[in-house]
């Protein structure tokens, strides 16, 4: 396995290559901001038109997720649907997909700020899960302690040997975790932006995404050479 | 028509003579499209105006008579200007206004109520014209349209738009005339075609060309280096120059060349002559203070880029230099002729070779401009993104009938070929999104209607689409601004790329001057003043151009002679030494090189494409050796050849190089690759499929928006037909990736060279100097990651 582990507050923790969170000792796999349905919503308001596929992405890799871990218990930390109504419109090919995860695993939905409402999908609907040390919610609260939240979509952005990489990325330090968004078409915000800044620690690290998780400095830039970087992306 | 009394007695008064294509545009006023080819400075736009002056003098009703467009803003408001002379002093009835993007609401929507006799517009400006439902009412009557630097505008896909929109005039005002005014050009029949209504005929006309340039190589103390850019080694003999002309342009190939060029030459100019530098990197300010110097005549010298190829009498410059190899003949005599606006004067321009190459190239160059052999690679057909989006465009203005736009659309000169099954599918994209999954009624932009005719399926839509209008993408640029404690004043703009790897204390050159990076704030680079320290090069947006086809191909006949007393001695001995120790390359052969150098095996392609395609080219050999397990390292790319260099040596390049083998790794290779990606995203934002990162807007939702790569990806595995990948790919025949001149130099060879030598051949050697080395990428990374954890983390006292 290429996952970073860590403690926090005494669960040990794994912040796995695809983004989602894995607690091994309680079987639980914790994703954030999925935003099911996104290119529907942005076609349903006249917006662009999208190429419809996001949420068969977005399943296939939860899948996966699920598949390689075992999970027994599956926490969505908020902004599961890009809104109610995606979460009503899901397609049922793509409903029942969800539904073939969800069936004998207990599955938790936190409210998100896109999708506030009971989504009108089985499995126990919260505004935050408590379980042993740690608390799950969407929006990371200052002061929170053994916090596992979502929201941010935090980015890293790096300059190496002269090429720009960026990607999603855990932020974690003593308190808390930050999960990347787990979504197909999902942005992010780079991780010096001033709230991130102003809710992660001093020793903070950011674990990028991709082929293994790897773990940085998240303020590696104050010293010298790489750092994470506002850039756009968009 | 004849020319008016009123004119020919003030053209007699001002003790001008009227030219004879001035009084042919009269002659021929009623001819539904007319091209004209003058030189600058023989009173070109003036000849195209002539006509609506004396129509509207005798028939002074009120509406739009004559729309003029132009592609430069700046110069809507200099013709305005200048039109303002004859309408004053003949006292003729006639109004004149223009719209760009500058112009204030208020001005814009009193011309939609009441339109001037002569709007002078750009074809951003129109496209957005015509998408409003009244359009029918705002162009009633206009009789004639002046279409000025179509040489310019036929380039891009600017021009292909403004095509687009002249097939909808039309369509509006039966009977409507177009104009064409260009400067000289490869293939006028080719331009006409483009212009005219099709399939109705243009006539061209060509002014006096005016005497031949004086044009010649500049001559310096020191010979030009092996390699790389910029021409400095001859700022003394520049500086000569500038002294002895009353003002000079200097025009670079790039932005970056432009900027140390000008410091450099700052810091010789030990008499204070005033120099000033310009670019489309700077501020507009900046831009348009250096615009108003050399108009009043108080600049010595410009450092330029292409951002002055056009506009009109901008000071009385009577000397054109080119620093670095012209790559293209057509755009070198356009450049000459900036030199010296007075007709029947020999326009005067010096030629600078940034290196030893670009000597044989400059000399090649100045033999075609003798014997006015310009180049020029053939329009393609018009584009499916700009199609698309003018569908869209024209949904705003109303209801359509898609036959009927198909049968207005094939009216313009670049859609002339379309068929009706591309049609259909752009339509389908604008309709629906175009793709495979056909499963959600949600994906409708445009509905059709009981009648058939199709429509916005939510007008409320029109006001994106029309925020989307215009084929400019700009790559992501960051404006650069002095700290708001030093003034705050705005310097212009750096690529993103770019600013993402600066580190504060570093400094680079803008504007002439060095700048330390201090920090970067809501989008905006800050920046202090770092008097005298040398600078990290900017980077900005390179050249794009590549040399020409015609002007490789006259440079791989030069190769061909005995001797070549053409050229300085320096240059005729390395190419002699070449012929003698390898052999020089030809056009129907591929000539590869093989060599031990400096502990690597090395493998030379010269294959003449051009930077674009040679770079194409190495990419993909290095990617067909990395599955042959022959370790390459990286590649490096000039006009005329690629360098590879890797751990294991290449015995049978011909396996590498073969067509079918190429165009397979080309396929496999669009899936991944940063240009591609790059290609896609514009054709995206013409399309409409993503919008356009207005300013103002990437400061806020950050997590909203999400990178137009992750689109690619996904079509490319859900969708792979799907017709912008369709659209990407045509794109990539040219441009950035240009893989059709690899197809064109793969059917041009008719077998492969190999030489190998024990070492480094003297036509290699330039390469090992060039600038803009290529890493193979693969797992590299991945590993560069993983190296800068370990070291950070340790330093972070994290691990």
């Amino acid at each position: 396995m290429t996952a970073h582990h860590f403690t926090l507050s005494g669960a040990p923790l794994a912040a796995l290559p695809s983004g989602a969170l894995h607690w091994p000792a309680a079987g639980l796999l914790a994703v954030s901001d999925l935003h099911l349905g996104k290119s529907e919503r942005l076609a349903r308001r006249g917006g662009t038109l999208l190429p419809p596929y996001d949420t068969a992405e977005t399943l296939a890799r939860l899948e996966s997720a699920i598949a390689a871990t075992d999970a027994r218990t599956v926490v969505c930390l908020g902004d599961s649907f890009d809104d109610d109504a995606a979460a009503r419109a899901l397609p049922q090919g793509a409903e029942d997909r969800l539904l073939r995860l969800m069936a004998g695993r207990r599955w938790i939905w936190i409210a998100g700020n896109h999708d506030p409402g009971p989504a009108g999908l089985p499995g126990t609907h919260l505004v935050e899960l408590a379980q042993g040390p740690l608390t799950f919610r969407h929006i990371a609260e200052p002061g929170a302690r053994g916090e596992v939240s979502g929201h941010y979509h935090p980015k890293a952005r790096l300059t190496l040997g002269g090429r720009r990489i960026a990607r999603p990325c855990f932020l974690l330090d003593a308190a808390r975790v930050i999960l990347p968004a787990f979504g197909a078409y999902t942005g992010g915000l780079p991780t010096d932006a001033p709230v991130l800044d102003g809710l992660m620690g001093p020793g903070a690290l950011a674990v990028l995404t991709g082929p293994r998780a790897t773990a940085l400095p998240m303020r590696a830039g104050q010293g010298r050479a790489p750092r994470p970087l506002a850039g756009s992306g968009g | 028509m004849r020319m008016p009394d009123p004119f020919e007695s003030w053209f007699a008064a001002r003790g001008w003579t009227v030219h004879p294509h001035q009084r042919a545009m009269l002659e021929r006023a009623g001819a539904p499209a007319l091209l004209l080819i003058a030189p600058t400075g023989g009173g070109k736009t003036l000849a195209g105006f002539l006509p609506s002056l004396a129509e509207i003098a005798a028939n002074p009703a009120p509406g739009l008579h004559t729309l003029y467009i132009s592609p430069l803003k700046a110069l809507t408001a200099d013709i305005r200007r200048n039109l303002r002379t004859p309408i004053e002093e003949m006292g003729l009835p006639v109004r004149v206004e223009d719209r760009t993007g500058d112009t204030s609401s208020t001005a814009r929507r009193r011309q939609r109520a009441d339109p001037p006799h002569i709007l002078l517009t750009t074809p951003e400006s129109l496209a957005l014209l015509l998408s409003y439902e009244d359009a029918p009412r705002i162009f009633a009557g206009l009789k004639r349209v002046i279409v000025d630097e179509i040489h310019a505008l036929a380039d891009s896909k600017r021009g292909d738009q403004l095509m687009l929109g002249l097939a909808r005039l039309s369509t509006l005002c039966p009977g409507l005339r177009r104009v064409g005014l260009s400067a000289t050009v490869e293939d006028p029949p080719a331009l006409a075609r483009f212009l005219a209504r099709h399939p109705d005929s243009c006539e061209i006309l060509t002014a006096d060309p005016g005497p031949a340039p004086d044009i010649a190589m500049l001559e310096t103390d020191t010979p030009p280096p092996w390699a790389g850019g910029g021409g400095r080694y001859a700022i003394p003999a520049v500086l000569d120059q500038v002294a002895r002309h009353r003002t000079t342009l200097i025009f670079h190939n790039t932005r970056a060349q432009a900027e140390l060029f000008f410091r450099d030459l700052w810091m010789a100019n030990e008499t204070g002559l005033p120099i000033a530098i310009h670019h489309g990197s700077l501020s507009r300010e900046a831009r348009e203070k250096v615009e108003t110097a050399m108009a009043a005549g108080s600049l010595r010298a410009v450092v330029c880029t292409g951002s002055l190829d056009l506009g009109i009498d901008w000071g009385d410059v009577d000397l054109v230099i080119q620093v670095g190899a012209p790559k293209n003949v057509k755009r070198l005599v356009q450049r000459i002729g900036r030199a010296n606006h007075r007709y029947n004067a020999p326009s005067k321009a010096l030629l600078v070779p940034a290196n030893r190459f670009e000597v044989v190239e400059c000399v090649a160059a100045l033999q075609a401009v003798r014997e006015q052999d310009l180049d020029g690679e053939p329009r393609g057909p018009g584009p499916g993104d700009v199609l698309c989006q003018h569908i869209l465009a024209t949904a705003c203005a109303g209801p359509f009938d898609a036959g009927a736009l198909f049968a207005e659309v094939t009216t313009a000169g670049p859609y002339a070929g379309l068929t009706h099954a591309r049609f259909d599918a752009c339509l389908d994209f604008a309709a629906t999104g175009g793709y495979a999954l056909r499963a959600y009624d949600r994906w409708q932009r445009l509905k059709q209607a009981p009648d058939g005719r199709w429509a916005l399926r939510d007008p409320r839509s029109a006001r994106a689409i029309r925020m989307n209008l215009g084929t400019i993408v700009e790559e992501e640029t960051l404006k650069v601004r002095m700290k708001p404690a030093r003034g705050g004043a705005p310097l212009g703009e750096v690529e993103e790329a770019f600013a993402a790897t600066l580190t504060p204390g570093d400094t680079f050159l803008i504007g002439g001057q060095v700048v330390r990076y201090e920090s970067l704030r809501e989008m905006v680079v800050e920046v202090s003043r770092s008097p005298g320290r040398e600078p990290k090069i900017a980077v900005f947006a390179g050249t794009k151009f590549a040399t020409s086809t015609r002007l490789s191909d006259r440079i791989l006949t030069m190769f061909r002679q005995g001797d070549w007393p053409d050229l300085p001695a320096h240059t005729a001995e390395w190419l002699a030494l070449q012929r003698q120790v390898s052999r020089l390359p030809e056009r129907d052969r591929l000539l590869v090189e093989t060599f031990p150098q400096d502990g690597r095996q090395h493998l030379c392609i010269y294959g003449f494409a051009g930077r674009n395609a040679q770079q194409t080219l190495g990419l993909l050999v290095t990617q067909r050796m990395e599955a042959a397990g022959l370790a390459p390292l990286g590649f490096v790319s000039t006009d005329y050849a690629t360098l590879i260099w890797g751990l294991d040596e290449v015995t049978a390049p011909a396996d590498l190089l073969d067509s079918n083998g190429l165009r397979s790794a080309f396929d496999d290779w669009l899936a991944g690759n940063a240009v591609m990606k790059r290609t896609f995203r514009t054709s995206a934002v013409i399309a409409g499929l993503i919008e356009r990162n207005l300013p103002g807007r990437r400061k806020t939702g950050r997590q909203a928006t999400f990178s137009s790569d992750i689109l690619y990806d996904t079509l490319m595995k859900y969708d792979p037909g799907h017709l912008m990948l369709e659209i990407t790919r045509e794109e990539a025949m040219k441009g950035l990736v240009d893989f059709g001149r690899i197809e064109a130099m793969l059917a041009r060879v008719r077998g492969i060279d190999h030489i190998r030598r024990p070492r480094v051949t003297p036509l290699a050697a330039p390469l090992f100097l060039e600038a803009g080395r290529i890493p193979v990428k693969g797992a590299a990374e991945q590993r560069l990651i993983d190296a800068a954890a370990d070291r950070l983390m340790a330093e972070a006292e994290l691990a």
